[in-house]
């Protein structure tokens, strides 16, 4: 494996995503609104009863948290499934395959392009999220609550979602051939994580540090698998034959 | 350079590529002709180790196709045209030659080089800072052969190369591949293109699904039926006819006052055909050697398999 072969590879991708200006927007939306949305909810929630009280402004942010897990596992679905998908489409992927590079070099390339800009895209709408929080809860609770070691675990978890996610669609998009399947089906990986979050709400888990570190743990295990996986289902043979 | 030996790739029950031998020398042009779906393009591709044989054996400059470790060293040796362009639309025609530059592990200055030296061979040097996607046909499989090349490959393999090209442009591709040529760089060419595979090719494969024929553009030709010589008399003269039959040459016919005579080598039975036909006492208007073409050759072999 020659890493370089695979920062080639991403940097090529991520000139074209730069390019592709609607796979952009899909990637800064999400994370953005939400960034803006969750403090609005802080400061005019329950507006005619007084606002939210600060006793309850931990739980109500707790619950905030998690979407920073789920929104990496969203985000990518466009770019990681027109990785491979798009190659196809652009009729480029018999010349790059002829290259002296491996499937695993090629896979990771297109891991990193997404990688990258969705992690920055995740980070950034965190970092806007914690400032503003810390902005309208600060009257209220009289200390900033940001940072602080749950959305520290929080942060640590999201790119091994996110490298779950990419990796998940990488292998969808390995085996189906347009753009809109292969991100449909990928970016199925959030609805597990729907479930904990729903779990978590009606209390048959609890969200703490220690959970969280051991379902980073547990993430990083899977990351390490798919992408085995990935390399074990991207069947040169066959995209190059039976895709029309 | 390139040698297989019963080459032979199935997809399930269909046999796409069947018992296929042949040998390409460094520095040859060798063409490969066929229909479409004679398995040229699936030859390439085993060639270039992008999918695996089912059987036979194949080699590049020594190397084994289908063999791992092989088959990195097989991609760094070779360059590909694939028979679509496989441009990345967003990017500049600089930037997509310096992406492949840099995968084959070219430094900076071997690429700034060979870019240059490309681009501006190809006349695409004014164009290189444009994105692809606004240029032309014939300007993207131009740019489509610049990046087979980055890498200042020893073997080219093209499928296709000039299909779909205007004149000009396909003129300017054909005057390319002869000018690697003359750089030694062995050359494998795709094409259902008949003039063009007389034009650059040193030797020629006809391929439908089994290796039909194989040879130099003249002997694929001369394979058909040979040559006959024809001989436009002022009348019809039937002692002329017998004087000519009983040479013993080959087939002769007459057709009012026109003959025709069979023969392998009329360079050298010429002067034994008119010698009999002015001692018979006829009078000629004109005498023309006809051969068989590379399109009879083609038809004739192809036709051959379809019925078979």
């Amino acid at each position: 494996m020659n890493p370089r072969h695979s920062w080639i590879i991403a940097l090529k991708d991520i000139k074209i995503f730069i390019r592709k200006r609607t796979v952009l927007y899909t990637l800064v939306l999400l994370p953005l609104l939400l960034s803006i949305l969750f403090p609005l909810v802080i400061k005019y929630g329950g507006k005619g009863s007084g606002g939210i009280p600060a006793s309850s402004i931990p739980g109500v942010l707790g619950s905030f948290e998690w979407f920073y897990v789920i929104i990496p596992a969203i985000i990518p679905a466009p770019m990681a499934s027109y990785s491979i998908v798009g190659e196809k489409i652009e009729k480029s992927l018999e010349r790059l395959l002829a290259t002296p590079t491996t499937d695993g070099e090629i896979l990771l390339g297109k891991s990193i392009a997404t990688f990258i800009p969705a992690i920055i895209a995740t980070y950034a709408g965190a970092t806007v999220f914690m400032a503003l929080i810390d902005s309208v809860t600060y009257g209220k609770l009289g200390y900033f609550y940001y940072p602080n070691w749950d959305m520290g675990v929080i942060l640590l978890l999201a790119p091994l979602v996110l490298l779950l996610s990419i990796e998940l669609n990488v292998i969808t998009s390995s085996r189906v051939s347009d753009v809109r399947s292969a991100s449909q089906l990928g970016s199925l990986t959030f609805l597990p994580l729907i479930g904990i979050y729903l779990a978590s709400e009606l209390g048959v888990i609890t969200l703490d540090t220690s959970t969280l570190l051991i379902l980073a743990g547990v993430i990083a295990v899977l990351d390490v698998v798919m992408f085995r996986v990935s390399t074990s289902v991207f069947q040169r043979e066959q995209i190059l034959t039976k895709w029309k | 350079m390139i040698e297989t030996e019963n080459l032979t790739k199935k997809f399930g029950d269909l046999t796409a590529v069947d018992g296929v031998t042949f040998r390409v020398e460094e520095g040859e042009v060798f063409g490969f002709l066929g229909p479409n779906g004679a398995g040229k393009t699936t030859t390439v591709r085993m060639l270039s180790c992008l999918i695996s044989k089912t059987s036979g054996t194949a080699r590049i400059a020594g190397y084994e196709v289908g063999n791992g470790a092989d088959s990195l060293k097989i991609r760094r040796l070779i360059g590909l045209v694939p028979e679509n362009v496989g441009l990345y639309e967003s990017l500049t025609a600089y930037d997509n030659l310096d992406f492949y530059g840099k995968l084959y592990d070219r430094t900076e200055s071997q690429r700034k080089e060979s870019i240059a030296a490309l681009l501006k061979m190809l006349e695409l040097w004014e164009k290189k800072d444009v994105p692809v996607a606004t240029f032309s046909k014939g300007m993207k499989q131009k740019l489509a052969v610049a990046l087979a090349l980055v890498h200042d490959p020893q073997i080219l393999f093209m499928d296709e190369p000039t299909a779909n090209l205007d004149p000009e442009a396909a003129k300017t591709v054909r005057d390319f591949i002869l000018d690697l040529k003359k750089q030694k760089k062995t050359i494998f060419v795709n094409t259902h293109n008949l003039d063009e595979a007389q034009r650059i090719c040193d030797r020629i494969a006809i391929l439908n699904t089994t290796l039909r024929a194989m040879g130099t553009p003249e002997e694929l030709e001369r394979s058909v039926r040979g040559r006959v010589t024809v001989i436009q008399l002022e009348q019809p003269n039937d002692a002329v006819l017998a004087a000519v039959k009983k040479l013993g040459l080959g087939d002769v016919s007459a057709e009012g006052s026109k003959l025709t005579i069979g023969t392998a080598d009329p360079e050298k039975d010429n002067a034994t055909i008119l010698d009999a036909v002015f001692r018979a006492g006829g009078r000629i208007q004109s005498v023309n050697v006809v051969g068989s073409t590379l399109e009879d050759a083609y038809l004739k072999l192809v036709r051959e398999r379809e019925k078979a």
